[in-house]
């Protein structure tokens, strides 16, 4: 009996919501705004999305023998089925001749912390805590030599890691419908 | 008579579907030149009788592709090519489309009625969409291919699935993103987007959002039925005409953002030369003859239908030749149907051949003018010198060239 008399209630709400509260079809459900915080995983270069915590090299050296990273990883980062994290030519003054390695070549830190958080351990991935991908993303960097050993990286910091590659590639192709991939090239 | 007992025999035996097939063999052997009959399944193979196969005769099947065998180490599926040498018509059948993860990747055994698409970001409305959502909105189906960038052919390669099998091409159904998009109100700041897929390293990739506006769907059916699980089920990303990895599979987020957010999959799209970077993202314009190709054999000298495929990531495909002589003689092919836009045409040249050792090749123009060039070509246009080491950059979309011997054995002209 109670729905009758809320029923007439919540439509005159629904009539007084602005238009914009719906798109043309008015399907699609809305995601609460804690949802959208735990489904949303993307760390983007500002590193605005970062949850709170903090890690060290040295901490990330034992998450990354307890965690087994060095299982298929190597135990410094190299010798190991899965691909290098550490450079075998670390001292090339060109970073690209360094190899694909990516705690080395990724222009951002913020893109080491976000792959560690959404791809790894194999089969446990979205175990990690925040302390541990902070403390694995600095293990990682210190290897390369980007950080040294007892910096902390936290929620502030990690964003503002100056990676060895900077802004050292060329500029994202600017796309549009119906237009040759490059301007003057025939092919 | 007593043959025509026995007929009666098998019909009873086979059942009342298969009478006219056996009123004909009835009827035949009063001719006298009767060919034997073919065995029949009696009983079909369990379960097809709800869901059919292809004949046993049949056999061709993909291959794991690039010298990376799937599954490998960690049980992770790779990149497997699809057997384009063997491809009847334009569309590649859902079982044999190419096949490649972000990383090498499980596949996710995703059940429908749990997976929603959710987007947000710079949008006005957050909202989630189920697959029955996107069922009741307006629809497109559109025929369109894919191809992965990394489908070069090398010297090594025998076959054109070894060259060419990491492209297919299929009819895909499923909502436009901008349609999901105008749902959710797009912000005027929102320049790029972020796919996300649902495998276990969540494969994500920044996209312009002038691609979500023009033509990018959310595909829920592949070739008259929902979309294959190595291809994204339940919903996929078809972004057409860019590189494989971006139509992103078994799709559960896209995040609208206002810079390129330098994810896994995006920093390993970086270049060092400008050119490069540029022709990276969309599939230049590119053809194959797929019969005669490598490690195929004409038994004899006379006539051969010539056939290939041809695409472009720049729209539809407006001009494919053919040489017979190595490149010296170039002969318009003809299209068995029209050319979608990005989407694998097929073409066919009729050739006379004389027995005489031999190169063919194809090559196309696409409707924004582009030209499928020779590597040598490439080469001049950006002054790099031309030897072995060379390479197109981008998607490599140069003419490959199979040589014919006077055997009629065919070969890998980079060979």
């Amino acid at each position: 009996m109670a729905s009758r008399r809320v029923l007439p209630v919540a439509f005159s709400l629904l009539m007084s919501l602005p238009v914009w509260a719906q798109g043309p079809y008015g399907i699609g459900r809305t995601p609460s705004a804690e949802e959208i915080r735990a489904r949303d995983i993307s760390i983007g270069p500002t590193g605005e999305e970062l949850p709170q915590g903090k890690g060290s090299a040295k901490e990330g050296a034992l998450t990354y023998r307890s965690k087994g990273c060095a299982g298929c990883h190597g135990a410094n980062g190299t010798g190991g089925a899965a691909p290098i994290l550490k450079s075998k030519d670390p001292t090339n003054p060109n970073v690209w001749a360094r190899g694909r390695i990516l705690p080395l070549r990724a222009p951002f830190a913020t893109t080491v912390w976000d792959y560690i958080n959404r791809g790894m351990p194999l089969n446990r991935e979205g175990t990690l805590t925040p302390d541990e991908v902070y403390g694995l993303t600095a293990y990682l960097l210190f290897i390369n030599g980007v950080i040294p050993e007892d910096q902390v990286l936290d929620q502030q910091n990690l964003a503002a890691v100056k990676m060895p590659l900077g802004d050292n590639y060329a500029p994202l192709p600017d796309w549009k419908p119906r237009t040759p991939r490059l301007k003057g090239y025939p092919y | 008579m007593r043959e025509k007992r026995l007929v009666r025999r098998e019909f009873l035996r086979n059942g009342a579907a298969l009478a006219g097939g056996l009123t004909l063999s009835a009827a035949a052997p009063a001719l006298g030149q009767a060919p034997a009959q073919p065995p029949m399944i009696k009983g079909e193979r369990e379960g097809e009788i709800g869901y059919g196969a292809r004949s046993k005769y049949i056999t061709s099947t993909r291959i794991p592709h690039g010298g990376r065998h799937t599954p490998d180490n960690f049980g992770l599926t790779f990149h497997v090519a699809s057997p384009l040498q063997d491809q009847v018509g334009v569309i590649t059948p859902s079982s044999l489309h190419y096949y490649a993860t972000t990383r090498g990747s499980f596949l996710p055994d995703i059940d429908p009625a749990k997976h929603t698409l959710m987007i947000h970001g710079l949008v006005d409305r957050p909202l989630t969409f189920t697959v029955d959502d996107l069922k009741r909105l307006p629809s497109v189906t559109r025929l369109h291919f894919i191809e992965c960038a990394g489908n070069r052919a090398s010297r090594q390669a025998k076959t054109v699935q070894e060259t060419h099998g990491m492209t297919s091409n299929a009819e895909w159904t499923g909502v436009l993103l901008s349609t999901l998009l105008k749902e959710c109100g797009l912000k005027g700041s929102a320049k790029w987007f972020v796919a996300e897929g649902s495998e276990e390293v969540k494969g994500a990739s920044s996209m312009p959002v002038a691609k979500a506006m023009d033509d990018s769907f959310v595909a829920y059916g592949m070739n008259g039925e929902a979309v294959r699980p190595q291809n994204g089920f339940p919903m996929r990303l078809m972004v057409p005409g860019f590189e494989g990895i971006l139509h992103t599979k078994w799709v559960q987020r896209i995040k609208l953002v206002g810079r390129y957010y330098m994810n896994y999959n995006d920093y390993g799209h970086l270049d060092q030369d400008k050119n490069e970077a540029a022709l990276s993202y969309q599939i230049g314009p590119k053809s194959v003859i797929t019969y005669p190709s490598g490690a195929q054999r004409l038994p004899g000298k006379g006539f051969y239908e010539i056939r290939g495929l041809a695409w472009s990531g720049g729209g539809a495909i407006k001009q494919v030749e053919v040489s017979t002589d190595g490149g010296k003689k170039w002969n318009k092919a003809q299209f068995q149907g029209t050319p979608q836009r990005m989407a694998h045409c097929l073409f066919t040249y009729g050739w006379q051949w004389d027995g005489n050792e031999t190169e063919i090749m194809s090559r196309c123009v696409d409707e924004i003018g582009q030209a499928q060039p020779t590597r040598e070509q490439v080469a001049k246009h950006l002054n790099k010198t031309f030897d072995e080491t060379f390479s197109v950059p981008g998607n490599d979309n140069s003419v490959q060239p199979w040589k014919i011997a006077k055997d009629g054995s065919v070969t890998n002209g980079f060979a």
